[in-house]
């Protein structure tokens, strides 16, 4: 398996980007670590025109932390996040994220950044950042737009990216010191994409509690209903559990997250929503 | 064609490749280096995994033309390296080879474990090799060999 052609180039900077990424009748595909674009090229289900290497562009691999959270650049990959190199601002929610990708020699290449545009919706970042309540940076002809994580994706493999636009940057706020977070993922293996991967951040003296789901099928949701329970909650307790249990597979339902016929489904992703709320309570 | 300079195995190499080239192919096809094996080639299976700029890294997910100014180094590139001396004899000793496919992934991914991961235990030797497929040995060897190397460094030090 091997791609198409393609042409190639480096973009020095971030206005080349935009401008390469521009051209080429729309079917430019920008390339950071190429761990999810690789294996599309190689398998043939991407063939873009043109590949707008974005690694030599220094600014894009810089990290900024200050008082309210940090700002990671759109080249800066797993591993980084993983060994702590980007100050954790969420009590460790992200590394542990970060360490549950993949494999080591992908964490290595990948970046959170590429991982959020290409959209697989069992994608690790969606649901961590939308949990997070944080932002991307956008650059693109039109200028810089900001936009929000639980906004970004619409469709598997789909987000609201306009051609030419590339993501800049990740912006996290910083949790709380009494802020907890549960984080659970289901896979068969360890570093396959998430069967089902939930993620809850309880910060209550910022007075935000969040809940995220991701699947293989559907774009990453907010489980609004679960998280009016967390954020009232005093404790864990069983009862509490099957309260959540039902608010998840009410709002999987409505989403259409999943096929509410499919009981496994539905189950699954009830379930894993309890996990991460448990470990946040239990915290 | 692009312009490509990489150093492999500590030589520069400069060549003029296709975009498409993966650096698996690169290794194996432009630099006779066949060591690289490539199975999967979609990231999955770690048999191409090589060390780049030190860290591990997939080489059929990987363009030749991305890792321009890069430093590689493949399975053929450990002449004199002892932890890699003391990798493979474990290897040697407990089994850990049989067809040998993914072997030169495996001692990429070895390498990475003993070097980053010193005091791994058989629990996280395992959920690192989980990139690594091998359908030969059933993984016990292998991670024998990786907790063998582990041991014999520590004693060593």
């Amino acid at each position: 398996m091997k791609p198409a052609p393609f042409d190639y180039a480096r973009a020095e900077s971030l206005d080349e980007a935009v401008r390469l990424l521009s051209g080429a009748d729309g079917d430019a595909r920008p390339l950071a670590g190429g761990q999810s674009l690789g294996p599309m090229l190689n398998l043939r289900i991407a063939r873009p025109a043109l590949l707008v290497d974005l690694s030599p562009i220094a600014e894009l691999r810089e990290v900024s932390e200050d008082e309210d959270g940090v700002t990671i650049g759109a080249s800066v990959v797993h591993s980084a996040v993983e060994d702590g190199e980007v100050p954790d601002v969420t009590g460790g929610l992200m590394r542990r994220a970060a360490s549950g990708i993949a494999y080591r020699a992908v964490r290595n290449r990948g970046t959170v950044a590429g991982s959020l545009a290409h959209a697989d919706p069992a994608g690790d970042w969606a649901p961590v950042t939308m949990a997070l309540g944080a932002s991307l940076g956008v650059t693109g002809p039109e200028g810089r737009r900001t936009v929000a994580a639980d906004a970004f994706i619409t469709d598997p493999l789909t987000t609201v990216l306009e051609p030419g636009e590339i993501v800049e940057a990740i912006r996290v706020p910083r949790l709380s010191g009494t802020a907890r977070w549960g984080h659970y993922k289901l896979c068969v293996k360890p570093g396959d994409f998430a069967e089902s991967l939930a993620v809850v951040v309880r910060d209550p003296d910022r007075d935000r509690c969040r809940v995220a789901l991701a699947g293989p099928t559907h774009a990453p949701i907010l489980l609004d209903g679960v998280a009016g329970l967390v954020a009232e909650a005093s404790g864990w307790s069983d009862a509490l559990a099957d309260e959540i249990k039902d608010a998840a597979g009410g709002g999987i339902a409505a989403a259409g997250f999943a096929d509410a016929d499919d009981r496994y489904a539905m189950n699954v992703h009830a379930t894993v929503t309890v996990r991460a709320a448990r470990e946040a309570l239990s915290r | 064609m692009t312009s490509t300079t990489i150093s492999v195995n500590g030589r520069t190499v400069t060549a003029d490749v296709e975009p498409r080239l993966s650096l698996a192919d690169f290794l194996r096809e432009h630099e006779g280096l066949t060591g690289t094996h490539t199975a999967c080639e979609h990231g999955v299976c770690g048999a191409c995994t090589i060390m780049l700029d030190d860290r591990p890294a997939r080489s059929c997910i990987t363009l030749a033309v991305a890792a321009h100014g890069a430093e590689v180094r493949t399975v053929e590139g450990y002449d004199g390296d002892e932890t890699m001396a003391t990798i493979r004899e474990s290897f040697k000793k407990a089994h850990a080879v049989q067809c040998g496919y993914c072997t030169p992934g495996m001692l990429a991914t070895a390498y990475d474990i003993v070097t980053r991961l010193p005091d791994a235990d058989r629990d996280r030797i395992r959920l690192e090799l989980a990139g690594n497929l091998c359908r030969c040995t059933g993984y016990i060897g292998i991670v024998d060999a990786i907790e063998m190397t582990l041991a014999e460094i520590r004693g060593g030090s």
